[in-house]
């Protein structure tokens, strides 16, 4: 094969595996990072996005409506989000362990409930064909963009505004960095908290959604490969900013689009480790990232990760 | 909302009769107080007098179990924090209250009860820059707050209190985190104010200079109850401190011995040291201390004071340099430690020099457990000459304890200190690290530690006092050295200088 056709085949099946491996990444990073903004981590996110896919294609499948099956989706990572803060609430109870038994919890009953959904085939989310203009249809295949991918960003771009030019965005940031300072001027910090991990967990479930109804678009156990706790990573790499998120998010997702690129060129030597690829990167940024200082200097200065 | 709308006026307050008991302890006694609108009010007393507790009532942390407030003369009921607030009535507190990670306009907007749910920057920075053109005094609000030095941070919050149009502001040790310039700054601005009749101020403080060159009257407290009030032009120094302190005797300190000639002990050469977040919190520190002298640290806190210490105890690795003793390489294990002599008080003691759940007489074995007579071969440990040495040193040290075996974090602040000094000053001492060693103890206390820091150094050890307490370095120090920013500078013998030049240096305005 000519070299640069190779290439630009790689970059192409890169691009749009990327965007593919992107969405989830970045709906369960926003929704870590909403909830670290108000000064909990919520490990629980891998089990939320499990349950959110089952729920999504269970829904899709008894309505036949994939967006019905979002929004599901949405509403039990909501639950979970709620769970989440409301055990976090009693005394002494630690939001990491609290967060990998939900973890456990999520995968549990999504394996249990959803044991009569991997046979039958649901409907699933259309895509948005952007890619007419390049004329290659390579490109064209790339660029068929789910419209999850498109709300993600905006909802990036929104939550990077709401955070510095609303009132709740400001409350949330008080709340995570100072809890004496958010009692001092009297709002509720465990209703705040409450409320971010129970939208975090909306995103997270929304996530799931994605996984089960467009990519790789089916529902079994094995569907996730642990993006949920990689998001964790994900959100320190990106020191807490929404649009840092994006970034990272496409990242990750490239990384996890490698393997299947370089194999649709023939290359097969190596599959699983180039497979591995977004663990090895979350290796090498936890490594990078956990050392940095600079970091540290960004965290919410209410978690439990910093203190 | 903005915090302009009304032009409110200074508002006077009075505490009658208040009343708070925790447990089995009266804290408040029937505690009354008056401050007139437009006036600067000086709360003094020890630590435990009651102060905190007093204006914790006043507003509605605590609930008192007697008495009541009366805002401009009529009585009113505040419950909680808020409501002291709607009536006017604002604190700034010792820990500051503003969020690090935000700027100063997100902490200021953030702080009003009330506003649109969707900020609008532009009005709301045109409205702040109007509001601060009629302070007389700004802090830069478009940075975020932990970029801001300890002298501004304490601006900002009284700007928000002010901002939060309240019109009668408790100020909690003002000063304990501004240079001497600031603290006159600061409070020469609000004394302005009062003058002007646009605030009312009530301080709690402990240093009489403050009290004699801004407030108007006094209040002091002892042990809970009501010591003495008055104006402050009537009231002497002496006075105010025997309303303070009652008749405690208070342990007389042993004269300077000179020393002449005595070498260098401890050599600090080119240490540095990094912050946790990685920035240099000990920038190239050079510092020679003789036998025999007590060189005195100033400095206002988080200029690389406590790293520096943490570096000395080994607490903290160091990036570069060297430390000699004697001259000897000296590194800070504990085997060198017990070499070279080198003991410590470091800050805060519960939680630097002391385990809190281990008993006293363990905390005080720490330096000598592995040793005869509490080790046998080394490593059998037994608890009978552990707690006789113990009980000795409990004895000599005046520590209040139930017993030896009681857990240290039991005993009170003086008594804890009490106990490391102990452990730490029984034995021959040639090198001593000392930081803040009287923050939160009462006089007594504060004097027998001092005391006993004098003795060392006239025994022959050289002293390295760290302290925030500029009173301290300068009744204890031979040599004062000033920290800022993680440099020394300035080094100078105490004779020859003064707490002007001190303060100039200590906010970096030496050269």
């Amino acid at each position: 094969m000519d070299a640069g056709l190779a290439l630009s085949t790689v970059i192409a099946a890169m691009l749009g595996g990327a965007i593919r491996v992107t969405t989830p990444f970045l709906f369960v990073a926003l929704g870590e990072m909403l909830t670290e903004r108000s000064g909990r981590i919520n490990l629980g996110l891998e089990g939320t996005l499990v349950l959110g896919a089952m729920t999504a294609y269970a829904f899709s499948y008894a309505t036949g409506s994939p967006w019905i099956g979002v929004l599901a989706a949405g509403c039990f990572g909501f639950l979970m989000g709620t769970l989440h803060a409301t055990i976090c609430r009693l005394p002494g109870v630690n939001d990491i362990a609290v967060g990998i038994a939900l973890m456990l919890f999520g995968t549990g009953i999504a394996f249990f409930f959803g044991k009569p959904y991997i046979q039958p085939t649901a409907p699933r989310l259309p895509s948005i064909s952007l890619g007419a203009w390049t004329g290659d249809p390579r490109f064209e295949q790339a660029l068929q963009i789910n419209p999850l991918f498109l709300i993600g960003i905006a909802l990036a771009i929104f939550l990077a505004w709401a955070l510095k030019n609303t009132r709740m965005g400001l409350v949330l940031r008080v709340t995570g960095d100072s809890e004496a300072a958010a009692r001092a001027l009297g709002h509720p910090v465990m209703l705040i908290r409450l409320l971010a991990t129970a939208v975090g967990g909306f995103f997270a479930g929304v996530g799931g959604a994605f996984l089960s109804l467009y990519y790789p678009g089916s529902w079994n156990e094995g569907l996730s490969s642990g993006q949920g706790l990689m998001a964790v990573a994900l959100v320190i790499f990106a020191r807490w900013d929404p649009i840092r998120c994006l970034y990272a998010a496409l990242l990750f997702g490239a990384a996890g689009a490698l393997g299947p690129a370089l194999q649709s060129i023939g290359v097969t030597q190596g599959y699983y480790f180039f497979n591995a690829a977004p663990y090895i990167l979350t290796l090498f940024l936890m490594i990078g990232s956990a050392g940095s200082k600079r970091a540290l200097r960004d965290a919410p200065g209410e978690l439990s990760l910093t203190r | 909302m903005t915090g302009m709308t009304s032009e409110r006026r200074a508002i006077g307050l009075e505490a009658v009769k208040m009343r708070k008991v925790f447990g089995g302890l009266v804290a408040l006694d029937d505690v009354s107080l008056k401050v007139p609108a437009g006036t600067f009010h000086a709360l003094l007393g020890e630590n435990g007098a009651g102060k905190s507790t007093l204006v914790k009532c006043i507003m509605g942390f605590y609930k008192p179990d007697g008495g009541q407030v009366l805002v401009d003369g009529r009585q009113s009921a505040i419950a909680n924090p808020r409501e002291a607030a709607e009536a006017g009535i604002g604190m700034v507190y010792q820990h500051f209250t503003l969020v690090p990670s935000l700027t100063g306009a997100e902490n200021l907007v953030v702080s009003r009860p009330r506003g649109s749910q969707i900020i609008d920057w532009k009005t709301e920075h045109a409205a702040l820059e109007e509001f601060l053109a009629r302070m007389p005094f700004r802090a830069p609000l478009d940075k975020p707050v932990h970029m801001l030095s300890a002298g501004e941070k304490q601006k900002l919050e009284i700007l928000k209190q002010l901002f939060l149009d309240q019109r009668f502001i408790i100020l909690d040790e003002p000063t304990s985190v501004l240079t001497p310039d600031e603290a006159d700054e600061v409070l020469g601005l609000l004394r302005g104010m009062t003058k002007r009749g646009d605030v009312t101020v009530l301080m709690i403080t402990h240093k009489f200079r403050e009290v004699q060159a801004f407030a108007d009257d006094l209040t002091v407290l002892r042990k809970g109850g009501y010591a003495g009030s008055g104006k402050v032009s009537e009231t002497s120094i002496d006075a105010m401190a025997k309303m303070m302190i009652g008749d405690t005797q208070i342990r007389e300190r042993a004269a300077r011995v000179a020393h002449k000639d005595a070498p260098v002990t401890l050599d600090i050469a080119g240490v540095c040291a990094d912050a946790d977040d990685g920035r240099a919190a000990v920038d190239g520190i050079n510092l020679k201390i003789h036998a025999g002298e007590i060189v005195g640290i100033a400095g206002v806190s988080g200029n690389g004071q406590s790293a520096l210490v943490e570096v000395l105890s080994g607490q903290r690795p160091m990036r570069e340099g060297q430390l000699t003793i004697k001259g000897a390489d000296f590194l800070p294990s504990r085997q060198s430690m017990a070499k070279y002599k080198v003991f410590g008080l470091p800050e805060e003691p519960l939680k630097n020099a002391a385990v809190p759940n281990m008993t006293v007489a363990e905390n005080i074995a720490f330096r000598t457990f592995d040793q005869p007579p509490i080790a046998k071969l080394g490593w059998w440990l037994s608890a009978g000459p552990m707690r006789k040495r113990a009980q000795e040193l409990i004895a000599r040290y005046r520590v209040k304890t139930p017993s030896a075996d009681a857990p240290i974090a039991a005993l009170s602040g003086g008594n804890v200190q009490r106990a490391v000094l102990a452990r730490e000053l029984s034995s021959e001492v040639d090198v001593l690290i000392v930081a803040n060693p009287c923050f939160g103890l009462d006089f007594a206390s504060v004097e027998e530690i001092r005391a006993q820091i004098m003795d060392q150094r006239n025994r022959g050890a050289a002293v390295l006092l760290v302290s925030e307490d500029l009173d301290e370095i300068l009744s204890l120090s031979d040599r004062v050295a000033v920290m800022s920013e993680g440099k020394i500078a300035y080094v100078e013998e105490i004779g020859k200088t003064d707490r002007a030049t001190i303060g100039h240096h200590m906010a970096g305005h030496g050269h």
